[in-house]
């Protein structure tokens, strides 16, 4: 029975602590994350969220807690390059880009999976990517040159493009953190429509949103942080009346 | 008379057009700020020398090997500095390039210390010794034609690009699951390998070399050239070796004393560092914008 559960989850994690100096960033954080599902992380600022996904892809160990990729628990010892390329793509608050090269060098760096050897980069057969980035680039509605370089990028195509990325790099799920934080209404929708182009693709997503309004319509099931533990979770419904929910956002 | 030393003029700038470039890969492409290439420049230098005249080898197989084994120090400085990052990164590099002289400087039994090597013998292969300066001169044109070459496909590859890429955001591209470190200890291999066709082509040369030819300023010189070249520029690590050498030679024709000669050369680096850095702080060519 319990295997079965694990079975449908991507991702499976138990009892994640991780504190800094004394502060529980995550306070025994346990959740599943299921398969072709938007899941999504809400809750207060400092709550642990953007800390769960770090957690996730190593870039910062967690003191104790497992973390399951489909049925495998994943070694606390695996660099974090290892995380990515098991499959596991993911954004940042603030994108990350390469301010120096070209939006398609970006996809290109994404979608190869053999540029980090010398000789093949030199002597192997060039890879050919342009038909898959321009189906990206649509997708994403990034419609610059490609060789604009990601620092005259204004801030909403930064997040586009760091978003296409995480689409073009090899995944079997994707973490994004904060995808609309920032962004103006016109684009806010622009991406929302995106990700349910993805959900439709059946792609697995989980994403982080501080706000209710903008998940409500558009996720399967919501998990709710408030220092750095799970205080709620369910559907999008069941979490809007939840009281609990609303003490965390609201105070008393 | 007034050809050989212009013959020897360009062969120094062959010489530093392969020790920016080479540099430029690891500190311009890759943004390891590295200020541990002279040490390099000088194991390459002395690798070579001393394969050939101690194991007697012949002059390829010592021209490629000081490459090979100054790689492997490329990789241990930067295998044993992979925590550092950084300014903290740049000090270290600095350290072992004291390391590399006071080692060149003490090792009496192997390096003669600060006596020096005289008496390298100048190239051969197949029967053809360069003993003249002319064919020095074509030798070092050929052999910079081939390491240009050679860097300008790595830089353009998709290998160049992601060490690009290391240099800009580190965690942007290990979330894309490339091993960032590994790009770096290739990147260090590569320019270290390229520090080396310098050193030896400079020893050979040359032909006699000590420890004070790999010291302290010999690092700012080559880093001034990759600062006037600009930062990641491919056309300025060729095209500033040619304005660093040649600007201060002219000095030479103003019968202007030797005391004051040598501190003159250094006033002018500095004078056109100050000028870049105002009016062009990307360098000349330079386009790469350092966060």
């Amino acid at each position: 029975m319990k295997q079965n559960l694990i079975k449908q989850n991507l991702i499976t994690i138990k009892n994640l602590k991780k504190s800094f100096g004394g502060i529980n960033a995550l306070d025994n954080c346990s959740l599943e994350i299921k398969k072709n599902k938007i899941t999504a992380i809400i809750g207060p600022n400092g709550s642990g969220k953007s800390t769960l996904f770090h957690a996730i892809s190593h870039l910062i160990s967690a003191d104790s807690g497992e973390i399951y990729l489909d049925e495998n628990e994943i070694s606390p010892n695996m660099p974090d390059y290892w995380i990515a390329s098991l499959g596991i793509a993911r954004t940042f608050q603030d994108a990350r880009l390469f301010r120096n090269l070209t939006i398609q060098d970006h996809l290109e760096i994404a979608l190869s999976q053999n540029d980090d050897s010398l000789l093949k980069s030199l002597f192997g057969k060039k890879e050919n990517f342009d038909e898959k980035i321009k189906e990206i680039l649509h997708l994403v509605g990034l419609n610059k040159p490609l060789n604009t370089l990601a620092t005259d990028l204004s801030y909403g195509q930064r997040k586009l493009l760091d978003l296409a990325a995480a689409i073009a790099k090899p995944h079997s799920i994707m973490l994004l953190d904060e995808p609309v934080a920032g962004v103006n209404p016109v684009l806010r929708n622009e991406i929302k429509h995106i990700l349910k182009e993805l959900h439709k693709k059946g792609e697995t997503i989980v994403i982080i949103e501080h706000d209710m309004n903008f998940i409500m319509d558009l996720v399967d099931y919501i998990y709710v942080f408030d220092y750095g533990a799970v205080i709620a979770e369910g559907i999008p419904k069941e979490i809007q009346d939840n009281k609990k929910v609303l003490e965390a956002y609201l105070g008393d | 008379m007034i050809e050989q030393y212009i013959m020897s003029v360009f062969i120094y700038v062959c010489i530093y057009i392969i020790l920016t470039l080479s540099l430029n890969i690891s500190l311009g492409y890759t943004g390891l700020i590295n200020l541990g290439h002279i040490a390099l420049f000088g194991i390459g230098a002395y690798s070579s020398t001393l394969l050939m005249m101690n194991l007697d080898l012949p002059f390829i197989i010592s021209f490629l090997s000081a490459g090979i084994i100054t790689s492997l120090f490329g990789l241990l400085l930067v295998f044993a500095t992979k925590k550092l990052k950084g300014d903290y990164f740049a000090l270290a590099t600095l350290g072992f390039s004291f390391v590399i002289y006071s080692l060149l400087l003490n090792l009496v039994g192997l390096t003669r210390g600060p006596l020096g090597i005289p008496g390298i013998p100048k190239p051969s292969f197949f029967g053809i010794t360069l003993t003249t300066t002319f064919s020095y001169l074509l030798f070092a044109i050929f052999i910079t034609a081939l390491c240009v070459f050679i860097i300008y496909k790595i830089v353009h590859s998709p290998f160049g690009r992601l060490l690009q890429a290391t240099r800009d955001d580190e965690i942007g591209l290990r979330v894309l699951g490339k091993n960032t470190n590994l790009l770096k200890y290739k990147s260090m291999m590569i320019s270290a390998f390229f520090a080396a066709i310098a050193g030896s082509l400079f020893a050979h040369y040359i032909t006699f070399i000590d420890p004070t030819s790999f010291v302290l300023h010999e690092v700012i010189l080559l880093l001034t050239m990759v600062i006037v070249g600009g930062i990641a520029s491919f056309k300025g690590s060729i095209i500033a070796p040619f304005i660093i050498i040649l600007i201060p030679e002219l000095l030479r024709f103003l019968s202007i004393p030797s005391a004051i000669l040598g501190p003159m050369r250094q006033i002018i680096y500095a004078f056109i560092l100050l000028l870049i850095l105002y009016y062009k702080p990307r360098g000349l060519f330079g386009r790469v914008d350092l966060a």
